[in-house]
């Protein structure tokens, strides 16, 4: 804290010596940094078990009737894949690296509040992870519910749903303490003259989203245990053959997991609004909106669950005010739209590889984000409900949105992570690959969502084959678009060209430090800009 | 105290951050047992007549003993805490200790509480309890899953209590740093706290 330059001399964070070595010096580091990266491995490993799933589903689609397995293995396959993506992978996702990462970073902290809660944090998320795993291959069975575990039906199949809802469980108690140490921190850790209005953009998002984690999560917890003791002692709050309620459920899960989407989507946005102004190289623009906007996201997103259920038998009042509710949310997310193209406007643009998946972001998310409108309004909600079109909503928002803006994050970052530098052309046409892929893939789903083809069904009928047929083909390009992105990542990690401190000539905290950072991130004393985007 | 904002990794302490951090974790938990407080009232509304002819079931004198055990504990834990404030560690630690005392009181008494039940048949999962009527049924399900995730939850509160009485007894906890014991208590108000709204909901409104 004294102000005398005590010269330390410069260790990077990946070869620091603490008190263990080898692999113990990573599963046991409290170090933020290591602790990202610790998610991160975790989280890409799971990711590609999700996304092989996902690609199992699509070849089971490719014709009508029994393709390659049974109805039952189907019914395990997309309630497997939803669990692992959901709760391991776009839910810790973005937060738990990223924010790990770079939220101490940007607002000048050494490290978050409870280095030794995060690290608890990543073993809670590494064993509730192995229980949803084993839940797969248990005697009984894969769960088959879906990864919503709608009751009756839940309270009442044969398969092992008690090991993976207290799987999720553990999850959202990881998610809970990782919440709970981005909050303090961003309330006790931001460096000597940060305000909150001079925070950049991204430890807004993460701020917003550490709220949301909190308040939301524990509502699911005690659904989750509601369906246990329910499974365990026949008590019979969901199910109506004992007097229960299974809309109640319904209520009590989406309380929750709508609030989750902003969960898994506002650091995304955080994101996109990082790359943007450093790729224009341009002040961003409506910094305070983008910023208000983010806790707007989160506050007005616990209100609109009740457009997950329009169907499921809610008062016609109810109906409408949801309807209106969801309206008003897809506000916010168009003014940081508005804000990123308008920040583009008049900029130098640089079409580096981050900004090139930036701009895919928002491409797929204005699509996402106005097909979310067509769900939001009760009359059309109840031709498309439970139809592939709410699928191909879902991964337009999820996977286009949040997995995008990872793939930006990590090309935007990983040069700060690890101190090399990727192929930019290889990563260009990963994410041009990626894109067309992702666009076929998905794309034909809101078509024959729209004509009628039901969601989670593993026949159909021969008039959704042609879209089925382009749907799978897109499939195997995305997988092809994703190895071919990973594997230039990984090169580029272990022997790429080293990356100087600043590749992007950017203007926040991270990049006025070495690459990669040391174990205290700044070992010199560093300037907090009252406008953290002070380019021009 | 005024806590200075360290970023040192070294010393790592920040008071009002672990005090924060804590309120934080209160909030989850109540809201954690919110989502029940919900379920109950929806059947509450939906079953009045069952619900009244269940309450009466319970015994209001071993509920009201135990309300007033544990707002002695919490008594107890403050003044421990106000205690430690003054260098008094001797009385700080009797004072956690008759906490966790008044801690095991409580449970004993729902011990015989449950017990009783389950001697009569009535426990989740029984053959009585299938027979009940429905708001019968979700009457005592209720009972049962809300007052034990409340008992799981003083057992929490006393293991951490134990952790803070062997804190304070090796020096670890003392009158300069006592944000443990500041946590612990706390968390013991937030155990205490429930009851108050379990015990009338349970117990009282009938």
């Amino acid at each position: 804290m004294s102000n005398e330059v005590n010269k330390i001399e410069y260790v990077s964070y990946l070869e620091h010596q603490g008190r263990f070595k080898g692999l113990k010096s990573w599963i046991f580091a409290t170090d933020h940094k290591r602790i990202a990266l610790l998610y991160m491995y975790a989280i890409a490993a799971f990711f590609f078990i999700g996304a092989l799933l996902g690609l199992l589903m699509r070849f089971e689609l490719i014709a009508p009737g029994e393709t390659i397995m049974k109805a039952q293995t189907y019914n395990g396959l997309f309630t497997v894949h939803g669990v692992i993506m959901i709760f391991m992978v776009v839910i810790p996702g973005l937060s738990a690296v990223f924010g790990n990462f770079f939220l101490p970073i940007l607002i000048g902290a050494k490290d978050v509040a409870f280095p030794r809660l995060n690290l608890f944090s990543w073993w809670i998320f590494v064993f509730g992870s192995v229980l949803a795993v084993a839940s797969q291959f248990l005697k009984s069975g894969p769960p088959d519910t879906g990864w919503t575990f709608y009751a009756p039906y839940s309270t009442t199949t044969g398969t092992s749903v008690i090991i993976a809802t207290t799987a999720a469980f553990i999850l959202g108690f990881s998610s809970i303490l990782t919440g709970l140490n981005f909050l303090v921190t961003v309330h006790q850790m931001r460096a000597p003259g940060m305000k909150f209005f001079n925070m950049p953009l991204f430890p807004w998002a993460i701020y917003a989203t550490a709220w949301i984690q909190l308040l939301a999560t524990p509502i699911v917890g005690i659904t989750l245990l509601m369906l246990i003791a329910e499974r365990l002692f026949g008590i019979g709050f969901f199910d109506p053959n004992l007097g229960g309620d299974p809309v109640l459920f319904q209520h009590l899960f989406w309380i929750y997991s709508h609030p989750a989407v902003y969960i898994m989507i506002l650091p995304a946005m955080g994101v996109i609004t990082e790359i943007v102004p450093t790729f224009c190289q341009r002040k961003v623009y409506g910094y305070k909106a983008i910023a208000l906007s983010s806790l707007a996201i989160a506050g007005v997103g616990f209100l609109v669950w009740g457009h997950h259920m329009y169907t499921s038998g809610m008062s016609e009042n109810a109906r409408w005010f949801f309807s209106l509710l969801t309206f008003i949310v897809a506000v916010p997310s168009a003014i940081k739209v508005f804000n990123w193209i308008s920040t583009m406007y008049k900029g130098s643009i640089d079409l580096k590889p981050p900004f090139l998946f930036a701009l895919a972001f928002i491409f797929l998310f204005i699509i996402g984000g106005t097909t979310g409108l067509i769900l939001g309004s009760v009359a059309t909600n109840i031709q498309v409900h439970d139809t592939s079109f709410i699928v191909a909503h879902f991964h337009y928002i999820i996977f286009g949105g949040m997995g995008f803006a990872f793939f930006a994050a990590i090309h935007y970052w990983l040069p700060k992570m690890y101190g090399r530098l990727y192929n930019f052309r290889r990563a260009n046409i990963a994410c041009i690959i990626m894109f067309i892929g992702f666009n076929t893939l998905y794309f034909p789903q809101f078509v024959i969502g729209i004509q009628g083809m039901p969601r989670r069904y593993f026949d159909y009928l021969p008039q959704f084959q042609t879209g089925h047929m382009i749907s799978t083909i897109g499939g195997v390009i995305l997988i092809f678009g994703l190895f071919y992105m990973l594997i230039n990542l990984i090169k580029g990690a272990r022997k790429g060209p080293k990356a100087p401190a600043n590749p992007w000539n950017g203007s926040t905290l991270e990049w006025q430090i070495p690459s990669p950072p040391s174990l205290e991130n700044f070992d010199e004393p560093f300037e907090v800009k009252a406008n953290p985007y002070d380019y021009k | 105290m005024m806590s200075e904002k360290v970023t040192h990794i070294e010393e790592h302490r920040d008071d009002a951050a672990s005090k924060l951090g804590m309120w934080l974790f209160i909030f989850t938990e109540l809201l954690l047992f919110g989502g029940l407080f919900l379920v109950y009232s929806i059947y509450r509304a939906q079953y009045p007549a069952n619900f009244h002819e269940a309450s009466l079931e319970l015994s209001v004198t071993i509920g009201a003993v135990n309300t007033i055990v544990l707002l002695f504990s919490s008594m107890t834990i403050a003044m421990a805490l106000t205690a430690m404030q003054k260098n008094n560690k001797k009385l700080a630690l009797r004072l956690i200790l008759v906490t966790l005392l008044m801690a095991l009181v409580f449970l004993v008494n729902k011990y015989f509480e449950w017990g009783a039940k389950f001697h009569h048949g009535l426990y989740p999962g029984s053959d009585l309890m299938a027979l009940l009527e429905r708001g019968h049924l979700l009457y005592f399900s209720l009972y049962f899953f809300m007052t034990g995730l409340h008992a799981f939850h003083i057992i929490v509160g006393m293991i951490l209590l134990i952790v803070v009485y062997f804190k304070v007894k090796n020096g670890s906890i003392h009158f300069e740093k006592y944000f443990l014991l500041e946590n612990g208590a706390l968390y013991w108000h937030l155990v205490d706290l429930i009851w108050i709204f379990l015990f009338p909901l349970m117990y009282l409104i009938t």
